[in-house]
């Protein structure tokens, strides 16, 4: 089973980093499915879902960025009214405590996968199986 | 070894009758150079000759930290400002701080009784103190160093915090003797440990721990892991700093400097004098104190008196180690916080409102305190260093006002406890059996 | 005023006979009881008996901040241990710091040497001095504490911080002077005005004791005017007792060294030779009465020269002007003395840091640290990154004693360390 991997790049709180870090993925021909930005104040985390996530590592090292590949897990959210609750409430009821989460929408643009980081996927995946989630699947 | 055998080993009968001596000269000297002391005894309708027994202290009013307060800053003083030569201040500030001046004399008498105290826990000249007390305002710090100095003794005046220097200086200076809160030997052993610093590469041999309530439990814990005699030491601004009394190896109370600060346990409840070995507030009255002499002050600690003879040789009085208050002060890391400081300060800053707790535990063996708030909606944004900073600001401002750094926790609106009659601000989890 | 009228006005003829006559005695005591300087003085071909004027000190070898460090902690002990009343030392645990040891008897003419710097300035028994300074290791509070309580100064042992006490304090207790460092009293002013008070007229100060940290004349201008008082510099060295080495008496124009106490040299930290009045260079310093450690020739690497001529107040001991510059990198914050080698050392111990790394100065009591993050250890979690940045807060912290702003940067993006990459960038006008 392929977990999902996402790109993280470090990032100092300064004008243009980003522009910086998605034109040289543009550059390399990589496709970003979904983005969300962890900040502490002076320096922030820029977390990318994309479509080559290999090449985009390999190609953001090259040009100099500090960045590294991680895997997380993508659970499938209900289109409809309460579909992303019923997700959450799962993580609760699991005492799950998530570092990062946000929303990414799949390549064929008929899925929406709630993307979370925690300290141990298999652990977490292994405490949810249960709970009648789907979870992604590359 | 005793260091002044003569006022620490004299007869029971021999030491009362200097004590009448000093408490009928001290008991005139507050009347004529204190218009407070002399306001009060005149509403209690005695005149200083009254005083012919010891016993007859009883006929005094009472002192209480209130009294020293109102009478801020100088109001105390029995001589004139110029020849007060130091002033300390209590620790906590609930509005006005206590304030103790000291003469020359004081200063001298001071060093002396610390002598005593430094020699009792068996340092002498060869020693190295590492004296860990807060040096400054506080007594602690300075009441050491000056009995270091007067017994001849190499001191370290590393005063508080900095633990791993603490270490480093302990192994680089072969410290003997170490002086500290109780809790924070116990963090200085734990630091150890963690550091591979085991016991038999330091010197210790003893140590005189106080300015907080600690247990037979803990002493065993420190004499274990930092193999050194630990032994107790009580003191207080109001009356001198350290130096009122210091337990001996023999282990079995603390003795009371009671030439120089002459006891009595009250009733806390109906004021009387209760008999040898039964359980009250301590009450003090310095009865050598030339700047600032307290008569019969309330020391709000609650502990025991013991006579008969101690296997060190010294006749002084043993007062039972420290078991409770008889109010509702807090000593967390030695310094002294009432809850209603907190509340204070935390009301200060902008936004917050009055939902909190202040949560004092001990987790294992340092006092730990902290404070829960109540974030408003308001308040509240999604960017977490917004919260972080309101959260630094928050203890930023309490370390400003109370001198103590302390943990705060953000908490969701209405997540507290909600109480309809006094509600519950205090959580006192710490055991002390 | 004076508090030891004879000493402090001594003939220049009279003062060179009880220099050459403490320095042989000096010279002898550590010949005897310091293997290190026996070392020393034999390998620069000297013997005690061939000092035999004060001239003849460039006979003797110097001794350098490093000679201390290498020698801690009880290396230049000259004394039995029984002797020593009191240590102190610099900040420092990766290197090892600095231990000064002190006698009864140099705990004594410490407080003396401040005594007259003190009633030199105008203070007196009715005075009620707050000291700001940090009690501890440091010397600079504990040695003005003894020497004010000496002259019979109230003292208000109040150390730094907690402002709003300080202020009740100086309220309350009609404080007269206050020991403080510069960025402190600047602080305190803005303070003032935030709360509406007028320290002309809502405070009783007069004078003000500013050290540990370099200011200007403007500084002190600005200080004098809004305080409404007379601001005296102050220089010391605990390698020489800690405060009270040189003060400014009324005229402040320069500060008066204890030439009785201390030997003064000014030389070309090139060449090591001595330079006349008037000519910068740098102090060198001798100690002519400590018992526990006696130092000779220190390099002090602090930048002054001498003023010549006399002072009006009659005093006889030569001045020196305010400190200049280092001859090292050695920099000031919140008046403790770092070493940008302190700030390295604890970096390069520190798993997750790459090697390069700046020390920003933007004002006295401000630092800020910029490090690198090594690029194989990120992986991508903000609070792993938070942590570090914290453990390289708390573990500078320790070291330096001064919590400095620690900035977490990518990889390659500071100065590289090849060659003398330069470590630190002092805005700071001072």
């Amino acid at each position: 089973m392929g977990e999902l991997k996402q790109l993280s790049v470090f990032a100092e709180n300064k004008p243009g980093k980003i522009e910086k870090i998605t034109k040289a993925l543009a550059d390399a021909g990589i496709n970003i499915l979904a983005i969300s930005i962890s900040s502490s104040g002076d320096f922030g985390v820029i977390k990318f879902i994309v479509d080559k996530c290999d090449d985009a590592l390999k190609k953001l090292k090259e040009a100099g960025f500090t960045a590294s590949l991680n895997d997380v897990l993508g659970i499938e959210l209900q289109d409809r009214p309460g579909g992303l609750h019923s997700v959450v409430q799962a993580l609760g009821n699991r005492s799950i405590n998530v570092e990062n989460a946000h929303v990414f929408v799949a390549g064929s643009r008929d899925r929406a996968y709630l993307i979370i980081e925690v300290d141990d996927i298999n652990h977490t995946r292994e405490l949810l199986k249960n709970d009648g989630l789907t979870f992604y699947n590359s | 070894m005793i260091w002044d055998k003569k006022a620490e080993c004299m007869t029971q009968k021999q030491r009362e009758s200097l004590q009448l001596e000093r408490m009928q000269k001290t008991v005139k000297y507050v009347y004529e150079k204190v218009p407070f002391y002399k306001k009060r005894f005149n509403e209690s309708k005695i005149k200083p000759a009254e005083i012919k027994s010891l016993a007859d202290i009883s006929k005094l009013p009472f002192t209480a930290k209130a009294d020293l307060r109102e009478g801020y800053p100088f109001g105390m003083f029995a001589v004139p400002r110029e020849q007060i030569v130091e002033i300390h201040t209590s620790s906590g500030t609930t509005g006005k701080p206590v304030v103790a001046g000291y003469t020359r004399n004081d200063l001298a008498m001071w060093g002396e009784v610390m002598g005593r105290t430094l020699t009792m826990i068996g340092a002498n000249q060869n020693d190295v103190i590492q004296n860990c007390y807060g040096y400054g305002l506080f007594t602690g710090g300075l009441g050491i160093h000056y009995g270091a100095q007067r017994i001849g003794a190499t001191v370290l005046p590393i005063s508080a915090g900095q633990t791993k220097r603490q270490l480093q200086v302990m192994q680089d200076f072969g410290s003997t003797i170490l002086t500290c809160t109780p809790s924070y030997a116990l963090y200085l052993a734990e630091v150890a440990e963690e550091e591979g610093i085991t016991a038999k590469k330091l010197k210790l041999k003893a140590g005189c721990f106080g300015a907080e309530m600690w247990t037979e439990k803990i002493r065993d814990e420190i004499e274990k892991r930092l193999h050194l005699t630990a032994l107790n030491i009580y003191g207080l601004t109001e009356i001198i700093g350290p130096g009122v009394a210091q337990e001996c190896p023999k282990k079995n109370g603390l003795h009371i400097a009671e030439d120089h600060f002459y006891p009595e346990i009250i009733s806390p409840d109906t004021l009387e004098v209760l008999p040898e070995g039964e359980k009250g507030e301590l009450v003090l009255t310095g009865i050598t104190r030339e700047g600032m002499p307290m008569i019969r002050f309330r020391t709000k600690d609650v502990t025991a008196l013991r006579r008969g003879k101690c296997g060190c040789g010294r006749t002084l009085v043993r007062m039972d180690r420290i078991t409770g208050r008889s109010d509702d002060m807090l000593k967390i890391r030695g310094v002294i916080v009432f809850p209603s400081n907190i509340e204070k300060a935390l009301l200060e800053v902008k936004g917050v409102e009055p939902h909190y707790q202040i949560i004092v535990t001990r987790p294992q063996f340092l006092d730990e305190i902290e404070v829960k708030v109540e974030i408003t909606k308001k308040m509240f944004s999604d960017e977490v260093k917004h919260l972080e900073k309101l959260k630094q600001e928050i203890e930023d401002h309490i370390e400003e006002k109370i001198g103590l750094r302390i943990k705060v926790t953000l908490v969701e609106p209405k997540s507290l406890p909600r109480s309809e009659g006094k509600a519950q601000r205090v959580v006192d989890m710490r055991n002390f059996k | 005023m004076f508090w030891q009228q004879d000493l402090e006005t001594i003939d220049r003829k009279r003062l060179e006979e009880v220099q050459t006559g403490r320095l042989q005695d000096t010279v002898q005591r550590i010949w005897d009881n310091v293997p290190f300087y026996r070392d020393r003085i034999n390998s620069a071909g000297t013997k005690p008996e061939d000092i035999k004027s004060v001239s003849d000190i460039k006979k003797l070898p110097f001794t350098s901040r490093e000679d201390l460090l290498k020698n801690y902690p009880f290396g230049l002990v000259a004394v039995p241990r029984e002797s020593i009343v009191r240590v102190h030392t610099s900040s420092g645990t990766t290197g090892k710091p600095k231990a000064i040891f002190f006698t009864k008897n140099d705990i004594d003419r410490g407080a003396e040497l401040i005594s007259r710097c003190l009633v030199m300035t105008g203070m007196r028994k009715n005075d009620v001095l707050q000291n700001m300074m940090t009690y501890g290791l440091f010397t600079g509070a504990l040695v003005m504490h003894y020497g004010a309580e000496k002259v019979g100064v109230l003292v208000v042992p109040s150390g730094p911080g907690n402002t709003d006490r300080q202020i009740a304090l100086m309220q309350d207790f009609k404080t007269t002077a206050i020991h403080i460092t510069p960025s402190y009293a600047l602080y305190l002013s803005n303070v003032f005005i935030r709360k509406g008070i007028d320290p002309r007229k809502d405070l009783n100060l007069k004078r003000a004791y500013l050290g540990a940290e370099p200011y200007s004349e403007e500084t002190r201008k600005k200080i004098e005017e809004f305080f409404g008082i007379d601001v005296f510099n102050s220089y010391g060295l605990s390698e020489m007792n800690g405060p009270g080495v040189a003060f400014e008496c009324q005229e402040k124009n320069g500060m008066h060294l204890w030439e009785d106490n201390f030997l003064l040299e000014i030389i070309d930290p090139a060449t090591g030779e001595q330079v006349s009045d008037g000519e910068r260079g740098e102090m060198v310093l001798t100690s002519l009465c400590r018992e526990g450690m006696p130092i000779i020739r220190y390099r002090t690497r602090d930048l002054a020269s001498v003023m010549p001529g006399k002072c009006p107040c009659g005093r006889t001991h030569r001045r020196i002007t305010r400190i200049t510059g280092r001859t090292d990198d050695m920099f000031i914050v919140k008046g403790v003395n770092i070493f940008p080698q302190q700030i390295e050392n604890v970096l390069m111990g520190i798993k997750g840091v790459a090697q390069n790394y700046l020390i920003v100065l933007e004002s006295l009591d401000h630092m800020t640290v910029q490090v690198e993050i090594e690029k194989e250890l990120f992986d991508g979690n903000v609070t792993h990154l938070v942590n570090l940045q914290n453990a390289i807060t708390e573990k500078l912290k320790n070291e330096i004693l001064v919590k400095p702003k620690v900035e977490l940067h990518e990889p390659g993006s500071l100065p590289a360390s090849e060659g003398k990459a330069q470590r630190v960038i002092d805005n700071r006008t001072l």
